[in-house]
């Protein structure tokens, strides 16, 4: 048996690549709701051990989800840099796992790190990732330095953007426009301003770009909006000549997830061309906006991989990262609980997630943020937010999302707060956007320590906004 | 709060305007969302009240002897974390007395969900409202109380009576704001497999902010109206209505 290992005395055989990737996995719900999951600790870590000694070749070679019937195999393996991949070429997974290591934490590691990033296939990744602890998940990730631009710029080193998500259950216009001052009051909003609407009419989604558009060029923010919409409907607002800044889509990691979102890899390159055509950037010319999630996969029904085995939901989330790359993003987050407790059961696999979440798509050079979140009948709480939240800010993400008061009330769930974020960026000491972060000086809103000094609302330099 | 976020409160159910002490939001703030979150926990995780809900029931004209059913979750743990058992029952279902007229037109089954305290506050109530909007030659087959139960469990039930459509009112996941908010799915010919797009759904059954009982029920009924000159449910209902409308 060509996949097998001792753990004192009992033999451990797993049948194939994508066996030994399922069963190496840290335990979590949604792999044991498809089948992949590893019976036992003890078999759990024999896998890990076969993983360990697997030669990293090995992924070019033996494909997870068959490279005939799925695209997004087709984009990791025909895109694949040889040249950047040669350093690495002799090692296995546990190699991996310790040149990372050793190479985070040398001089000159973030060019490093972002010289092997097109040798690496997110598969080599999630794998590598399968026998790290959090804590050196938080060490490559910190190394790493991603960084994009629009009007702001986002993932220099030293700094912590956030997402403004002003949502309205009836996307009511002053009721959003009241979130969006608060967020603003309060240092938000330097990643993006974006809105998930209620209503996925174009009318309605028109309407959303408008106000975000007046708000933002009335008071001359660094900032760029975005209307979480469909694809095809942000293509034909951006053709009836509508404020585009960033197109957005949710991703995954298999042709038919994908499908289940009702796109594919040419209709999101028709989006950034639309977006690009209007040249509406000013720092940077990146324009896309993708979220994606462990479990979505499964839940499209769609997870299954070479020999019609459950491929692992981190695996596959994995491959989602290698969708956003091939787009060039300006900005990609894993929204890591909202997909529910079949997939993520509690905090701890939560926090697990989102660590490797981001750690994965930064090694493969994306622009990885996290919406920090959990849903009502998860095992989870604002605790488990506040340690998750603490823990990115040490791995360096570039940005996390933000509403008022934690409660998001259009979607139905809690992620981190507008507060959350002057924590965050206190105990991390990170700073805002550059732009954005001038921006606040300007309006007299930035402390003289650097942090965001508290305003009477109705004397501040916004107080039109609403 | 400052009167300034008081009036801005007035257009959004957001938690906007928080005090700021430190970076903190004050103790009322904290302990607000902390209330919240605590309902919607003990609303996922309360048990439905099977006996009083039968017990209801048996009030409601027109109704025969609720039949309770179990799904295959043998807890609340497991129901959460297997969907798959959620949607079948434990053990086969009961046989049907078949009456003199045929099949049922109308299968109602009343499932715990997420929310057990959304169908023990609102199911009879929405029932009350119905019946008396269904033609009057409608055969309802006895009702079902179901347990750790999600939508698809109808399907089986429906299956195995020969109904020609379920309606299933079920407990919808609690939010910070709503913890007893009730479903209606509605499905032409149960059986199991029965893909989501095929169902049609009246959500946020929830008065006094929500959907009251008559107004959903007024569109349950005509929902289950345009389903029977149909002959199906889901996209293509909804489209026929808004083609009407």
């Amino acid at each position: 048996m060509r996949y097998s290992h001792q753990v004192r005395g009992r033999s451990y055989s797993f049948t194939s690549l994508v066996d030994v990737l399922g069963k190496a996995s840290p335990h979590r719900s949604g792999d044991v709701l498809a089948g992949s999951a590893a019976g036992s600790a003890a078999e759990r870590v024999a896998a890990q051990w076969v993983l360990a000694d697997l030669p990293l070749a090995t992924f070019l070679d033996e494909p997870v989800v068959p490279y005939e019937t799925d695209d997004v195999t087709r984009l990791i393996l025909d895109t694949h840099d040889a040249a950047a991949f040669a350093p690495l070429r002799h090692l296995t997974v546990g190699g991996l796992r310790e040149w990372l290591l050793a190479t985070a934490t040398a001089p000159g590691a973030a060019a490093a790190l972002t010289a092997v990033a097109p040798g690496l296939t997110p598969e080599m990744v999630a794998a590598a990732s399968k026998l790290m602890r959090n804590q050196e998940l938080i060490t490559v990730a910190a190394a790493t330095e991603v960084v994009t631009g629009f009007r702001s710029t986002v993932g220099l080193s030293g700094r912590l953007a956030t997402r403004l998500q002003p949502n309205h259950p009836a996307d009511d216009p002053a009721g959003v426009a009241a979130a969006v001052l608060d967020g603003l009051l309060l240092g938000c909003g330097d990643a993006v301003i974006g809105i998930n609407p209620a209503s996925d009419s174009p009318a309605a989604v028109a309407r959303l770009l408008r106000l975000l558009d007046d708000v933002r060029q009335r008071y001359e923010i660094p900032t760029q909006s975005c209307v979480l919409t469909h694809v095809t409907t942000t293509i034909d607002l951006a053709a009836a000549g509508e404020p585009v800044d960033l197109v957005f889509q949710s991703i995954a990691g298999t042709q038919g997830a994908n499908a289940g979102f009702g796109v594919d890899l040419t209709l999101l390159a028709e989006g950034r061309e639309a977006a690009l055509s209007l040249g509406r950037g000013e720092v940077g010319e990146q324009v896309m906006y993708f979220e994606t999630g462990q479990g979505s996969a499964l839940s499209a029904d769609a997870h299954l991989g070479t020999g019609g085995l459950p491929v692992d939901q981190q695996t596959l989330e994995a491959r989602a990262y290698a969708v956003a790359r091939a787009f060039d993003p300006f900005l990609v987050n894993t929204v890591v609980g909202f997909i529910g407790p079949e997939y993520l059961y509690d905090g701890k696999q939560i926090i697990r997630a989102g660590l490797e979440d981001h750690f994965c798509g930064k090694v493969l050079g994306v622009p990885m943020g996290v919406d920090v979140c959990y849903t009502n009948h998860a095992e989870a709480d604002s605790d488990d937010t506040d340690t998750l939240l603490t823990l990115l800010v040490a791995a360096g993400t570039s940005f996390v999302i933000t509403v008022p008061g934690a409660d998001d009330v259009m979607l139905g769930y809690q992620s981190t707060s507008y507060h959350d974020a002057l924590y965050a960026r206190r105990v991390g000491r990170k700073r805002p956007a550059p732009e954005f972060e001038a921006w606040l000086d300007r309006v007299g809103l930035l402390a003289e320590d650097g942090g965001i000094r508290a305003v009477d609302p109705a004397r501040s330099a916004l107080r039109e906004l609403v | 709060m400052s009167d300034f976020w008081q009036a801005l409160r007035a257009h959004t159910p957001a938690r906007i305007g928080q005090e700021r002490h430190g970076e903190a939001p004050g103790t009322r703030d904290r302990l607000a969302f902390a209330t919240a979150h605590a309902a919607a926990r003990d609303a996922v995780h309360q048990p439905l009240d099977v006996p009083a809900l039968v017990a209801e029931l048996a009030t409601v004209d027109g109704l025969a002897p609720a039949c309770v059913v179990a799904s295959a979750a043998p807890d609340r743990a497991t129901y959460l974390t297997r969907p798959d058992l959620g949607r079948r029952p434990r053990d086969p279902v009961p046989a049907l007395t078949p009456g003199a007229e045929g099949d049922p037109d109308l299968l109602v089954v009343l499932a715990d969900g997420l929310s057990a305290l959304a169908v023990e506050r609102h199911a009879a109530g929405v029932l009350r409202a119905l019946l008396p909007l269904l033609p009057a030659s409608t055969r309802l087959a006895p009702p079902v109380v179901a347990t750790q139960a999600r939508v698809a469990l109808a399907d089986h039930v429906g299956l195995a009576w020969r109904a020609r459509l379920a309606l299933v009112l079920i407990g919808e996941r609690p939010g910070l704001t709503t913890a007893d908010s009730l479903g209606a799915y509605l499905t032409w010919a149960p059986r199991p497999g029965v893909a989501d797009a095929a169902r049609n759904c009246v959500s946020n059954i929830h008065p006094p902010h929500g959907l009251d009982h008559a107004t959903a029920a007024r569109t349950i009924a005509s929902l289950v109206q345009g389903a029977t000159l149909l002959g199906a449910t889901g996209v293509a209902l909804k489209e026929g209505r808004a083609a009407l409308g």
